[in-house]
């Protein structure tokens, strides 16, 4: 187990290693101007571009530039965002609680559809209400989030006027940039909470809802395809049997025994989605104009930000390799089968 | 011919094969269903006129026409052929890299091994959407370079697919003699280990079909994919977007600019997924426990 964790703990900077030499040979095609941006922290800096391109020699050959890159990146200097107006690590860090807002609620939805559907799909293996739940799964793989999005929008923005894009309403948006609000954490749900403004909270919270039901929608099919056929494969085994012949009521075998075991590679994944979603929900936070992470990287990317691009996808490329490596030894520790190995 | 029999037989694959003929139809016959207007592209949109707002669906535009006067029914019957397009040369190049990369991968094993497949682990540790993206980005927008983006994305899980389907397979009794036999490594593996692993790959290919389609129209979604005022169904439901609200006592007035596209790539991808699904239960054996 520690060799296991130890292994891929030194993986894990050359895969992040690999990641950065890959995106910085691509941007390496682009001419020296554009490339500027990777080296200075303001954008004063930039008016003067023919100083920095010789300070920084960009026309060196690519892997001394990488290098000198490198070298920056591993201080947390990450260059100056055009597009944000600021450098990348400030843009990323102002960025980032949005996006794990929206992760959070997101991540609710999805483990109380997917469990929920999954668990009576696997009750009702091969019957009518199983057959309905798998072309919902199917169709929560099929559909595009811009799309489904657009709609949501159409209906609960256009017509009904319940739910609204953007991160916050202006009202709100006046209060908490306004004097006597303090910003505690950068999250701006609790930061609500601890200043007791009930009104910005609630205001946050209603601007979460579709965007939060349209990423459900797309990762709940998976949750519940999972817990299907790992329930599935519980409720065959001789400790079921054993649990039912000494009498325990059906839903007392299902709910405290095989639901309990079939949850592992449930929660596995939920936490993989977690992290999936804390690193790039670009295409949703695009259509809802929630200001968060994705939405940068997309701005970013329009307006060929290098700067701005290589530090996003570096620390989304992070969370992810992070992600991937935290879920799989939760993974070993919750189950004692793979933990004796 | 028991696969193709099968597939019939089962409704779930059989709506998709379904569906997915029609649009193979309409890929095929847009020339004739939607004539070309631009001799140079005919995956240009025609433009009616240079006003912004959209018109309803009329007996001149069958599906109305969207932001900037681009006809609708022209954009989807020749989406069609465009998704296709796009899935089918992106699914035959990543499966020819895949299979390449992972076939080398797992007879070779030991450095070579080692090495590729830290490959794959570099695509693997990005979101394919956000990598997709960030490659259309540098390399610029156009058609090529989103066709570029797509494959670099996509090989990957097929070169693991074959490298696990190679190790498992080059161990067994029957391939052993035909290595006592003297048959040279490159026939060992096209003739006897890739034909067993053939199955895998083609239900791998068929749910990616539908999956390309899906980021490639993610991408112009975004403004990163094809070229402005190509008949694409992502670009497409981008123009919509300044719409969806409608007029004022009509919120769904210009319903069809989201609609038609949306829905044409909604039933594509679905399509593919159904009969993926169904491809599943009949290649896989071990997918009977579902």
């Amino acid at each position: 187990m520690l060799k296991f964790i130890l292994r891929r703990l030194i993986a894990l900077p050359l895969v992040l290693l690999g990641v950065s030499f890959f995106l910085f040979l691509l941007s390496s095609n682009l001419p020296p101007e554009t490339r500027a941006a990777l080296y200075v922290k303001d954008a004063k800096q930039l008016s003067s571009l023919q100083e920095v391109i010789d300070k920084y020699d960009l026309n060196a050959p690519v892997l001394v530039q990488y290098g000198r890159w490198l070298g920056k990146i591993v201080k947390g200097d990450l260059g100056y965002s055009e597009s944000a107006g600021m450098p990348v690590s400030q843009a990323i860090k102002s960025y980032f609680p949005a996006t794990a807002q929206l992760a959070v609620v997101t991540i609710i939805l999805v483990l109380f559809f997917g469990l929920l559907f999954g668990i009576l799909a696997a009750i009702n293996k091969g019957k009518f209400i199983d057959k309905i739940l798998r072309f919902i799964s199917l169709s929560g793989f099929s559909l595009p989030l811009f799309v489904l999005g657009l709609i949501l929008l159409m209906i609960f923005y256009g017509k009904y006027h319940l739910f609204s894009p953007g991160e916050y309403s202006l009202s709100a948006d006046l209060i908490i940039n306004g004097p006597g609000f303090k910003n505690y954490t950068g999250f701006s749900l609790i930061d609500a909470l601890l200043n007791l403004n009930f009104y910005v909270f609630f205001d946050v919270l209603n601007h979460l809802v579709l965007p939060a039901l349209t990423l459900c929608f797309g990762s709940f099919a998976l949750q519940m395809q999972v817990m299907r056929s790992s329930l599935i494969e519980e409720l065959s085994k001789d400790y079921i049997t054993a649990a039912r012949a000494r009498g325990l009521s059906e839903t007392r075998v299902i709910l405290n025994h095989a639901v309990r075991n079939a949850l592992i590679p449930a929660l596995t994944l939920a936490s993989i989605q977690f992290i999936r979603l804390l690193g790039g929900t670009v295409i949703v936070e695009t259509v809802f104009d929630y200001n968060g992470l994705g939405r940068f990287g997309v701005e970013c990317a329009r307006q060929l930000d290098i700067a701005g691009i290589l530090g996003f996808s570096l620390v989304v490329a992070f969370l992810f390799v992070f992600g991937n490596l935290v879920a799989d030894i939760l993974y070993r520790v919750c189950d004692p089968r793979i933990r004796l190995k | 011919m028991r696969v193709i029999k099968q597939l019939l037989q089962n409704k779930t694959s059989l709506t998709g094969l379904v569906f997915i003929a029609l649009f193979g139809l309409t890929a095929l016959l847009a020339p004739f269903l939607a004539k070309p207007q631009n001799p140079q592209d005919s995956y240009k949109m025609p433009q009616a006129s240079y006003e912004i707002e959209p018109m309803h669906p009329s007996q001149t535009h069958l599906f109305g026409t969207t932001e900037n006067q681009y006809d609708l029914y022209y954009g989807v019957i020749w989406g069609a052929r465009l998704a296709f397009k796009i899935s089918l040369i992106v699914v035959f190049f990543a499966v020819i890299i895949g299979v390449l990369i992972g076939g080398l991968a797992g007879y070779k094993g030991g450095i070579i091994d080692e090495v590729l497949m830290r490959l794959t682990d570099i695509v693997f540790a990005v979101p394919s959407m956000v990598l997709a993206m960030v490659i259309a980005a540098l390399l610029g927008r156009g058609m090529l370079n989103m066709l570029l983006a797509l494959t670099v994305v996509a090989w990957p899980s097929y070169a693991r697919l074959i490298r696990g389907e190679v190790l498992k397979i080059k161990e067994l009794d029957y391939v052993a003699s035909a290595r006592a036999m003297g048959a040279g490594g490159l026939h060992i593996f096209f003739r006897h280990i890739f034909p067993n692993a053939l199955s895998p790959l083609i239900i791998m290919a068929g749910l990616d079909m539908g999956y390309i389609v899906l980021t490639a129209s993610s991408l112009s979604f975004l403004g990163l994919g094809v070229p402005a005022g190509t008949a694409d169904w992502g670009q497409l439901v981008a123009l919509s977007r300044n719409w969806i609200l409608g007029t004022y006592g009509n919120p769904f007035a210009y319903w069809y600019t989201l609609i038609f596209p949306g829905g044409a790539l909604v039933l594509f991808v679905l399509s593919w997924n159904l009969l993926g699904d169904g491809l599943r239960d009949i290649l896989d054996p071990k997918s009977n426990i579902r």
